[in-house]
């Protein structure tokens, strides 16, 4: 018969590969961790929600198509976002696209009043046809392409179609240094080329028209 | 080595199992043995109004004494009070101190504020406005907690200079600095969340900015912002979300860190300024001192520690 230098413990059984106690560790440790990930992943996952939720798509009606003229802009103002009252409107700058700066004919442009540096409201000075920013001092050109200080791309657009003779402004897209749409970006954000990758396009935005 | 008396700990705050018995000869009378002056004037029969008051004055240290007998508190708390700290410590010692004292008015002034404040974006403007305007005192709690979020914010920017400039950072105390960033963070994290709450115009476009500014960080930032915002604009649920922040979760992680922080310094002591130089043994060469300070010898940041030893909690 065999000598062992201790005597076997409670439930051993020849090839074992675990003890009776470390099984039961495991078991007890693995069953906590699933207790708390039940907790802790559904709490995450309510907190990070929202990065993934696009909202509905709304079209507001900001006036009639007679409204708007080609060589300036008229101020409107509508709600992008519901719920908090006035501080959800927000101002956009419309006017009728035009030829002449080689844009197609028919058409509207919506540039929202957000400075592309770190989101201050802009405002269209008639006298220098400029967009220009009270925070650090951006200056857009009338097509709200960036001409001076600190923003790192022109202005953001809002789409914009006609029903029944109103001019309805939609979601809120973004614009490349050559007016290209993209997905719409957070202020602050370069838009075109690796920056298109370096500031991926959030699930939340809309795709750019 | 110089060595200083122990500080005496007054005998009413020590609870009575944890007194010394006197020493045998001092008091009491020797056994089968009456005092002498019984002989001559037998004591006063105490009265019963006497008795009550004798009772009466030990009633809160035999309080004491049960809750201490169950908790066995008072060996760690005569520790952390009485601890030993170095010479040349000095009022810039005391930063630490002041940042906790401006959080605790901070928690403090919060927990009243919250009594009539609403988190929702279309009364909380309102609820400030009444806080200020209509509430009894409310405008001065209100002022406290906004101008002592500014008070924190330096208080904790001087500390951490006061921390770096004397080298109170080293060994072994890094885990406290660690800590303390973090603690610094966080505090940054309570002061950018609070700052939305008023939901005026000023705390709109403040947190619009702060927002946008996290978003240009690459790749995770626009991913950040809409975590912030919980969605692509800052609305409704922006304002509900910086108020959990704001109320539940960083005061909870602050005050848990806030206790690892000040185990840490309880613990490991406190550092002399740079300017106290170390103290050698008289008689002693440099270049022997040299060899003995490779094993320690008693000494933190080659700055000397008053008492027996540098680790201050173990008294």
């Amino acid at each position: 018969m065999q000598e062992r230098a201790k005597p076997d413990p409670p439930g051993y059984f020849e090839g074992e590969s675990m003890t009776r106690r470390r099984a039961f560790t495991v078991g007890a440790q693995a069953l906590g961790g699933l207790a708390g990930a039940a907790i802790v992943l559904p709490a995450v996952g309510f907190a990070v929600a929202p990065i993934f939720h696009r909202g509905k798509e709304r079209w507001e009606a900001v006036g009639p198509v007679s409204d708007f003229v080609e060589d300036t802009y008229r101020q409107v103002v509508f709600t992008e976002t519901e719920g908090i009252g006035d501080a959800g409107k927000t101002t956009a700058y419309v006017r009728k696209s035009s030829e002449e700066l080689g844009e197609e004919s028919g058409k509207f442009v919506a540039v929202s009043n957000r400075c592309a540096h770190l989101g201050c409201p802009v405002r269209f000075v008639e006298a220098a046809g400029n967009f220009i920013c009270p925070c650090h001092g951006g200056v857009y050109d009338f097509q709200g392409k960036r001409i001076g200080g600190p923003p790192v791309r022109p202005l953001d657009q809002f789409q914009t179609r006609v029903r029944k003779g109103q001019v309805e402004l939609g979601p809120r897209y973004s614009v490349t240094n050559q007016l290209d749409p993209v997905r719409a970006r957070d202020p602050g954000e370069f838009t075109g080329g690796i920056w298109e990758y370096l500031y991926p396009p959030r699930p939340s935005t809309f795709p750019a028209p | 080595m110089p060595s200083f008396p122990k500080p005496k700990i007054p005998d009413s705050i020590v609870p009575p199992p944890l007194r010394k018995p006197g020493k045998p000869g001092t008091g009491g009378t020797p056994k089968g043995q009456a005092p002498s002056d019984l002989k001559t004037a037998p004591p006063e029969r105490q009265s019963h109004g006497d008795k009550l008051l004798e009772r009466g004055k030990e009633a809160p240290i035999d309080a004491l004494g049960w809750v201490d007998q169950r908790m066995a508190a008072s060996g760690f708390l005569t520790g952390m009070l009485y601890r030993k700290v170095p010479k040349g410590t000095n009022w810039f010692y005391t930063l630490g101190s002041a940042t906790l004292f401006a959080f605790i008015v901070q928690a403090v002034t919060g927990v009243f504020l919250a009594m009539f404040y609403t988190p929702s974006a279309t009364q909380a403007y309102s609820s400030i406005a009444h806080i200020n305007n209509d509430v009894p005192l409310g405008q001065f709690v209100h002022g406290m907690h906004k101008w002592g979020a500014s008070v924190m914010v330096i208080l904790i920017f001087l500390h951490m200079g006061r921390t770096f400039f004397f080298g109170a950072y080293k060994y072994p105390r890094e885990l406290n600095w660690v800590i303390g960033v973090v603690l610094l963070i966080l505090t940054m994290t309570m002061a950018f969340t609070g700052y939305l709450l008023p939901f005026d115009q000023r705390s709109f476009w403040a947190s619009i900015v702060g927002i946008n500014i996290n978003g240009t960080g690459p790749v995770v930032g626009p991913y950040l912002s809409d975590f912030l915002r919980a969605g692509p604009e800052l609305g409704a649920t922006t304002l509900a979300r910086f108020y959990a922040i704001h109320m539940l979760l960083v005061p909870g992680a602050l005050i848990a860190l806030i206790g690892a922080h000040m185990y840490l310094v309880v613990k490991l002591g406190t550092t002399a300024p740079p300017w106290v130089s170390a103290e050698r043994p008289k008689g002693a060469s440099p270049l022997a001192q040299l060899d003995a300070g490779a094993n320690g010898n008693g000494r933190v940041n080659g700055a000397p520690v008053s008492g027996e030893g540098s680790n201050g909690a173990s008294a």
